[in-house]
């Protein structure tokens, strides 16, 4: 395979990691693209999908969001967003206007698994436990602050990660609209018929994805108010409802 | 200014370059046929993604069922497969498939198959073992046990799986626009590149409509193939 020999070169070329245009460069557009955008979605999606969680409302908006999330193309979002007036100037900041439409088609991609997974998380802390922390006289935000969100802390976090692999693989197709990041690689390698700098391109973006998905399972691993055991749950959970 | 009115008026669509509307009732009577090409085109690729996902997935599922020890291997592989990002997948097939509609419905069949092999395996997986033991008591084979009884259980959490991959199949089918056959995605990047709202706008539309049509589509379809679960709820 030609092709595969000639991705290696193309990889090892310390010329091809170099430059405006380069690797390293297009990843670090990339990830800054996905960090801002989960970030933001994780300002705008969690506060709301805790609270219904919390309430105990509002659970088919919750999970049909999800359904309704995927059926959008993330690239006819991207499109309109860049064929529209709004948002804004020309430039914004590193993103550039392009960047920007793909900033806002990603945050709304992540918004999704983020909602759905954070509202379950708070809505399946065990009855009994949150029962318990109100007969022990806890206000409505200790009970929510001390018992409902960090039980809920491993669940919210595996769709914050869910989310950030997912929106780290799309953000390459920025490239469709003239944007920045690692898609831009791909396509030019693509349409140049330089198919082993495409292929770079894509396994850089795959080795980072698996990076990036290594390293959150770490967080939430550290997230976990009871570490590893299920049975140690169990038995926090039966001290609390013991009382 | 005074030249620009009459253009303006002699072409009253609401589509011309000068006002250039994103809804705009005369460009979808104008360029029906146009729409409903990309439609088909989306359709058929979607429909031929989900197909060739199934044949996989279906024997995929059944070995790592089968075999218990390949079971990590056979869903690590499905899932690893989406690390790959969309964008990239339909350009690493082109030296194989060459610019044709078989890239892009093995790239999409690709990323279906990993929704599906887990939610078939786990749909076998959650069948009884006693209604299996009572199948086998009554004399069924391993192949009328597999059809009778075990895949008209299973079929729910299966139906479930394949709603997702089919919404997100005919979402992702619109970067097939890479390398030129991407339906609904055709008309989307043309839009972009001549900034033509209505037709950008008219193709987003018809791709969430397709896939809220097929969703129902499977769902009626389920129902229809599982009558007992209709009482349980009611």
């Amino acid at each position: 395979m030609t092709v595969l020999a000639d991705t290696w070169r193309y990889l090892t070329d310390a010329a091809s990691w170099q430059g405006p245009g380069g690797l390293w460069a297009r990843t670090v557009e990339q990830l800054l693209l996905t960090g801002s955008a989960l970030v933001l979605a994780v300002l705008v999606g969690l506060p709301v999908a805790l609270y219904l969680g919390h309430r105990g409302r509002g659970g088919f908006l919750a999970i049909n969001i999800s359904g309704v999330g995927r059926a959008i193309p993330t690239f006819a979002l991207l499109a309109l967003l860049v064929t529209a007036p709004w948002p804004g100037p020309q430039e914004f900041g590193p993103y550039g206007r392009a960047g920007l439409a793909t900033l806002l088609a990603l945050m709304l991609f992540a918004l999704p698994p983020i909602i759905t997974q954070g509202y379950t998380a708070i809505r399946e802390v065990p009855d009994e436990v949150k029962e318990s922390a109100q007969g022990m006289g806890m206000t409505r935000w200790q009970q929510f602050f001390r018992v409902e969100l960090p039980l809920g802390l491993p669940l919210i976090a595996s769709g914050v990660r869910l989310a950030l692999v997912q929106v780290w693989a799309t953000a390459t197709i920025a490239a469709l609209v003239a944007g920045p990041g690692l898609g831009r690689i791909i396509t030019e390698g693509f349409y140049r018929s330089n198919y082993s700098k495409g292929i770079a391109a894509a396994v850089v973006v795959a080795l980072v994805a698996l990076v990036l998905e290594l390293g959150a399972a770490a967080v939430q691993r550290a997230l976990a108010p009871v570490p590893r055991e299920p049975q140690q749950a169990d038995t926090v959970r039966e001290s609390l409802s013991g009382t | 200014m005074r030249v620009t009115l009459l253009a303006a008026a002699a072409e009253p669509s609401c589509y011309s370059r000068l006002t250039n509307e994103w809804i705009c009732g005369a460009y979808l009577v104008d360029r029906r046929g146009e729409l409903v090409d990309a439609t088909v085109e989306h359709v058929l690729i979607t429909v031929s993604a989900l197909v060739f996902a199934v044949v996989i997935a279906f024997p995929m599922a059944l070995l790592a069922r089968r075999y218990p020890r390949l079971e990590g291997g056979v869903l690590g592989l499905s899932t690893g497969l989406y690390t790959i990002p969309s964008l990239a997948l339909f350009p690493l097939l082109v030296p194989f498939t060459g610019l044709s509609p078989s890239t892009v419905v093995l790239g999409l069949g690709l990323y279906a198959l990993t929704i599906l092999v887990r939610s078939m395996l786990e749909g076998l997986k959650a069948v009884p073992a006693d209604v299996r033991e009572s199948a086998l008591g009554l004399g069924y084979g391993a192949g009328k046990l597999l059809w009778r009884i075990e895949l008209p259980l299973a079929l729910p959490v299966i139906m479930a799986g394949l709603r997702v991959a089919t919404v997100s199949t005919v979402a992702l089918t619109t970067i097939g626009t890479l390398v030129s056959f991407g339906g609904l995605g055709d008309l989307i990047r043309d839009g972009v590149e001549t900034n033509f709202r209505a037709e950008l706008l008219a193709a987003a539309v018809l791709c969430v409509v397709l896939a809220v049509l097929l969703d129902a589509l499977l769902v009626l379809a389920q129902r229809a193939m599982t009558p007992w679960t209709r009482g349980v709820r009611a």
